[in-house]
């Protein structure tokens, strides 16, 4: 399963501290072109930390992170990723219309944030695929939390990206959006779109999903197809065993179900 | 209009209407991070260059802008390192600022707390022809930046972190940020007095926020809101023999509080407008339970 494509995202014995403390005990994760993972891991696993070691958004103490094959410092290309980050309750201290922020994404496409009429219309595009088009000139503080989240993946969607991260895109998101979501992002993985998705359990995305990869304190401790929670697997103290884990080797406790 | 036959009158407005659009172009930007008070800690760090112009005997605005924009940059490089102790540093910064001043000045031969004082409290009629040159300059590079540069400064000021995934160069521009409201301050300075520059950069924001929904139009009423005041100001202390910097200020709070009066009702009727537009069966946030009961299937 690991011949897909070439790896979009690679994380090669990823280290990171927050503070003294460490939340990534060396992780390999690798994403494939055309790939939908989801990581998935408790609260306080570095599942969000991960993440965000990929956009630069964490130093990382040891390892290595490739994006699209280039080293996570000397990648310059950000249009081709799409970032959509863990929604904050907190917005801007300044009143911002929906096609403001979505325009902020088309940034990384414009040559010194001149907006061109190609530019306006895939900002347009974005809000039409979340269904927000509608709302493009209300400001974002009107929105519900749902609404908010949609808005954020617009303007990840703005500059067209190849590979979306998004981190916890379902929290706190009302049913509707929800389905909004799992639907826009079902058309973008059916165009080509790699996604790496955090998320707390896997919902209504699940269909999407072709690897779940399971962190817990800090480490790798699944890496394979989505765990169900259905018939023996939802059974207490279940242990998922790796189908291409050598023989003899330890199941893997992945502590998800018990 | 008999005041425009004067020259230091005309020098006056100049410098009046040029603070009026930058206070508020850049001061938007520090409010959206939420840094409203940035102004004022730089304000403080100018009076610093301002005791040093004088002791010195090199002019006043240009080593206020020089200390206003060293400290600047240091309040925003102690954001980026500092986590825990960034407000304690900050402080130390902000008083020290104040306390350099009064001490440069007093130990400069030609200076005196009164000196010091048209620069805490501003000093429209004594602006000076270089005064003016300076503010002109200054005012430019401003309007520049925080005209050319809106976009990437938004996206910068509403997420950072985005901004960053986006490739733009955010510490560059944070430091520009930083840079910019110092440069403000120096403008300012003469005008409104460093202790109220803040008022100019925050408030015109507030006010307009009362009427927008949108950025743009934020940046633009509040613009507008600035040019009004610091014009009406400047003319009232004419008429009145009242302090320009403080009229100034009490205007555009008074702008502030009136607009708020008529944007109260406005809010309503669009609020309920708004709830008239949306379908009845709207489904409110209601995902939590469903989570919760998803959480015991897959989580630890």
């Amino acid at each position: 399963m690991d011949t897909k494509g070439e790896p979009v995202i690679s994380l090669r014995g990823v280290r990171a501290e927050l503070g003294s403390r460490p939340v990534l005990r060396g992780i390999d994760l690798t994403v494939h072109r055309g790939e939908v993972v989801a990581l998935l891991g408790a609260n306080g696993s570095g599942k969000s930390t991960a993440v965000r070691s990929v956009i630069g958004q964490v130093p990382v103490t040891d390892g290595r992170i490739e994006l699209f094959g280039t080293d996570r410092r000397r990648f310059r290309d950000w249009r081709r990723v799409g970032y959509v980050p863990q929604r904050t309750t907190a917005s801007g201290g300044v009143p911002a219309t929906v096609t403001e922020i979505v325009s902020s994404g088309r940034l990384s496409r414009t040559r010194f944030g001149i907006l061109r009429k190609a530019d306006h219309e895939a900002v347009r595009h974005a809000l039409e695929l979340v269904g927000m088009a509608d709302r493009a000139k209300d400001s974002v503080n009107a929105l519900s939390g749902g609404q908010h989240q949609r808005v954020l993946i617009a303007r990840a969607l703005a500059a067209e990206p190849e590979l979306l991260i998004m981190d916890e895109p379902m929290a706190g998101v009302d049913l509707a959006s929800q389905e909004v979501l799992a639907r826009t992002l079902r058309e973008q993985v059916a165009l080509g779109a790699t996604v790496l998705l955090v998320l707390h359990e896997l919902g209504p995305l699940e269909p999407l999903i072709d690897r779940a990869v399971v962190l817990r304190d800090g480490c790798v401790t699944h890496d394979g197809p989505p765990p169900h929670a259905v018939g023996q697997h939802a059974l207490p103290g279940h242990d998922h065993v790796h189908p291409h884990a050598p023989a003899g080797a330890e199941p893997i406790r992945t502590g998800l179900l018990s | 209009m008999d005041f425009l036959d004067y020259a230091f009158m005309q020098r006056a407005l100049l410098a009046a209407v040029l603070v009026g659009i930058t206070a508020p172009a850049v001061g938007i930007y520090l409010v959206q991070r939420r840094q409203a008070l940035m102004g004022d800690g730089i304000g403080h760090v100018a009076m610093t260059g301002v005791g040093l112009g004088f002791l010195l005997s090199w002019s006043p605005v240009w080593m206020a802008t020089a200390v206003s924009v060293l400290g600047a940059v240091l309040m925003e490089l102690i954001r980026w390192y500092g986590r825990t102790r960034g407000d304690i540093a900050l402080a130390m910064l902000f008083y020290g600022g104040m306390a350099g001043g009064v001490m440069f000045i007093n130990l400069a031969p030609t200076g005196s707390n009164a000196n010091l004082n048209s620069y805490l409290f501003g000093s429209l009629s004594t602006v000076s022809e270089s005064d003016v040159t300076a503010i002109c300059v200054l005012a430019a590079f401003v309007v520049l930046v925080t005209l050319g540069l809106r976009r990437q400064l938004f996206a910068v000021s509403q997420d950072e972190e985005f901004a960053r995934v986006t490739g733009l160069p955010v510490r560059a521009l944070n430091l520009l940020t930083a840079v910019t409201a110092a440069v403000t301050v120096t403008v300012a300075m003469r005008v409104v007095g460093l202790l109220l520059v803040s008022a100019l950069m925050v408030v015109p924001v507030a006010a307009a926020q009362q009427l927008s929904r949108s950025f743009a139009a934020t940046f633009a009423i509040a613009v507008a809101i600035g040019i009004t005041v610091t014009i009406g100001g400047t003319v009232t202390s004419y008429y009145q023999d009242v302090p320009p910097g403080a009229t100034i200020v009490l205007l555009t709070i008074a702008a502030f509080i009136a607009l708020t009066a008529l944007a109260a009702p406005l809010a309503r009727r669009r609020a309920r407008a708004l709830a008239a537009a949306q379908p009845a069966g709207d489904p409110a946030e209601c995902a939590i339970p469903a989570t919760r009961a998803a959480d015991h299937g897959v989580d630890v």
